[in-house]
């Protein structure tokens, strides 16, 4: 088969056009779940009020929500009864069963942020490295990471913000670092 | 298997690696809803009421994922919590902050009850992955 460059280039050409062109954030009577005759479309927010005002990311909500955190642009309660125990944890642990890829970092201390240890404590992970048969299959599937990245947090089309460890230059052990590396660079 | 001439190899590549390009690009636009949203719809159609969107964007800003998923007690499955009216009025579920005093209380049913007619429970509003299993 003969090659025509132009088979290719026009349509990708068009559909970045279609791509810039198509807003960050869809506004509500346009995003296919609202109903455009609900008494409610104009008292709720409109996500672009809300979401550009935020450091920005490519993926997701298009919002760097651990920066967002951390340099104070947000200020999310930690808890509604004065008794609930907050607790954060800087720990990472490089997970290394992942072929020839780059291996996987997973940082405590963004989680921990966020998140309460028993929110995966033992429901999604028991709390033991290399006790979870984590797999991408699995994690595409929705469960161990994919609970979350793919609904709520960043997407798993971001193979490299988790896959971040590098084999050339890692010169450590798998499983927990001695040194946590989480307060780097947050994304 | 026919031995192909380098260029052909190349071209062969370069195509497959476009077509590649092209179909995510086809897809990405494809957006809709906010990356979160969340479209409870066990109960509310079958009652004549439109199904209720929850945006975690929205929420996440005013609350970590740990007081609702944790302190709370939601369940982390999109279905999984049997929510309903009573519970609500009662103090549980949403109603445990749209009470009049931690939000705005149950009153006001059109905001949450703003779906379109139909929709089926389930996470949603994705710009590149529809949720769990589904990308
Ligand atoms: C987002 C999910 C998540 C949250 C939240 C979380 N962890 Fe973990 N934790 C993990 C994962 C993943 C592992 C590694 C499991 C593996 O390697 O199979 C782990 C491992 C551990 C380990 C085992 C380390 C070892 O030496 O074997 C401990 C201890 C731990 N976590 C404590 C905590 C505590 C305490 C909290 C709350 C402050 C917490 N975790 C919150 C996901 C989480
Ligand atoms: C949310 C974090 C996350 C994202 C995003 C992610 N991965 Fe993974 N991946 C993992 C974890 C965790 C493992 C298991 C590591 C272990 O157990 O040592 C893994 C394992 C793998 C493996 C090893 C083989 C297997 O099937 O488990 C491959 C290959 C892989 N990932 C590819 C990808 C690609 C390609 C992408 C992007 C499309 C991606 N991953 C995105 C977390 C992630
Ligand atoms: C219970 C929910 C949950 C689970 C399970 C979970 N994450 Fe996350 N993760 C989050 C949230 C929330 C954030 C904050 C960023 C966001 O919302 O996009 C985050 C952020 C991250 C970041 C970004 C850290 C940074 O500093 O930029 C990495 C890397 C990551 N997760 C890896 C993983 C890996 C690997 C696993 C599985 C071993 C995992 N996560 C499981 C909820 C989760
Ligand atoms: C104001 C309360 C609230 C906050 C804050 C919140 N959630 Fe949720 N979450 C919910 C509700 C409600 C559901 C839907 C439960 C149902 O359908 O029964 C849900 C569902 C989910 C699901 C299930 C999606 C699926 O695929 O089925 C995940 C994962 C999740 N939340 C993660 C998070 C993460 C991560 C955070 C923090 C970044 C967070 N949530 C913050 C209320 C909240
Ligand atoms: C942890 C407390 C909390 C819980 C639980 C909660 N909400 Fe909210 N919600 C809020 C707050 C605070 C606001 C903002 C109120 C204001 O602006 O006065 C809000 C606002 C909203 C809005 C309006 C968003 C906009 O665009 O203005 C909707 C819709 C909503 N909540 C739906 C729900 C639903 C549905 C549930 C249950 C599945 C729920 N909420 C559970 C605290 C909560
Ligand atoms: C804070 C959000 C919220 C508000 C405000 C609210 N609802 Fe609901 N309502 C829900 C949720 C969540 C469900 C369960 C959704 C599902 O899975 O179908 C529900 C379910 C229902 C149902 C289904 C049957 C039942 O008994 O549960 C009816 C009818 C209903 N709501 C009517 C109303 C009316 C009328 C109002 C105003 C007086 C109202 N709702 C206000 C969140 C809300």
């Amino acid at each position: 088969m003969k090659f025509r460059p132009l088979l290719y280039v026009v349509p990708l050409i068009i559909s970045f056009a279609l791509l810039a062109a198509e807003p960050r954030w869809q506004s509500l009577v346009e995003d296919g779940l609202h109903d455009p005759e609900s008494p409610a479309i104009g008292v709720l927010q409109e996500p672009a009020s809300a979401l550009s005002l935020l450091p920005p990311d490519n993926s997701g909500n298009r919002v760097a929500w651990i920066r967002a955190l951390r340099e104070g642009y947000i200020e999310p309660r930690t808890n509604i009864y004065p008794e609930t125990k907050i607790e954060v944890l800087d720990m990472d642990i490089v997970m290394e069963k992942t072929g020839e890829l780059s291996m996987v970092m997973f940082p405590h201390k963004p989680h921990t942020e966020w998140l309460d240890c028993a929110n995966c404590h033992d429901k999604i992970f028991v709390e033991k490295v290399d006790a979870n048969p984590i797999n991408m299959f699995a994690i595409l599937s929705g469960e161990y990471c994919g609970q979350c990245h793919g609904a709520v947090a960043f997407p798993l089309t971001e193979c490299n913000r988790c896959h971040s460890v590098p084999r050339s230059s890692f010169t450590g052990k798998p499983g927990v670092q001695p040194i946590p590396v989480s307060d780097q660079a947050p994304g | 298997m026919k031995i192909m001439p380098v260029s052909a190899i190349q071209s062969k590549r370069l195509s497959t690696r476009l077509l590649l390009i092209l179909a995510l690009a086809v897809m990405m636009p494809n957006v809709n809803a906010e990356y979160g949203d969340v479209v409870l719809n066990r109960i509310s159609g079958a009652n004549d009421m439109r199904p209720v969107i929850f945006p975690h964007w929205f929420h996440r800003i005013r609350f970590r994922c740990k007081v609702c998923h944790d302190e709370l007690g939601f369940e982390m499955r999109a279905g999984a919590n049997q929510i309903n009216m009573g519970k609500i009025i009662d103090g549980q579920y949403c109603g445990m902050c749209h009470n009049g005093e931690i939000a705005w209380s149950v009153d006001e049913c059109h905001l949450c009850h703003s779906g379109k007619p139909g929709l089926k429970t389930g996470i949603r509003g994705s710009n590149k992955t529809g949720g769990p299993g589904r990308w």
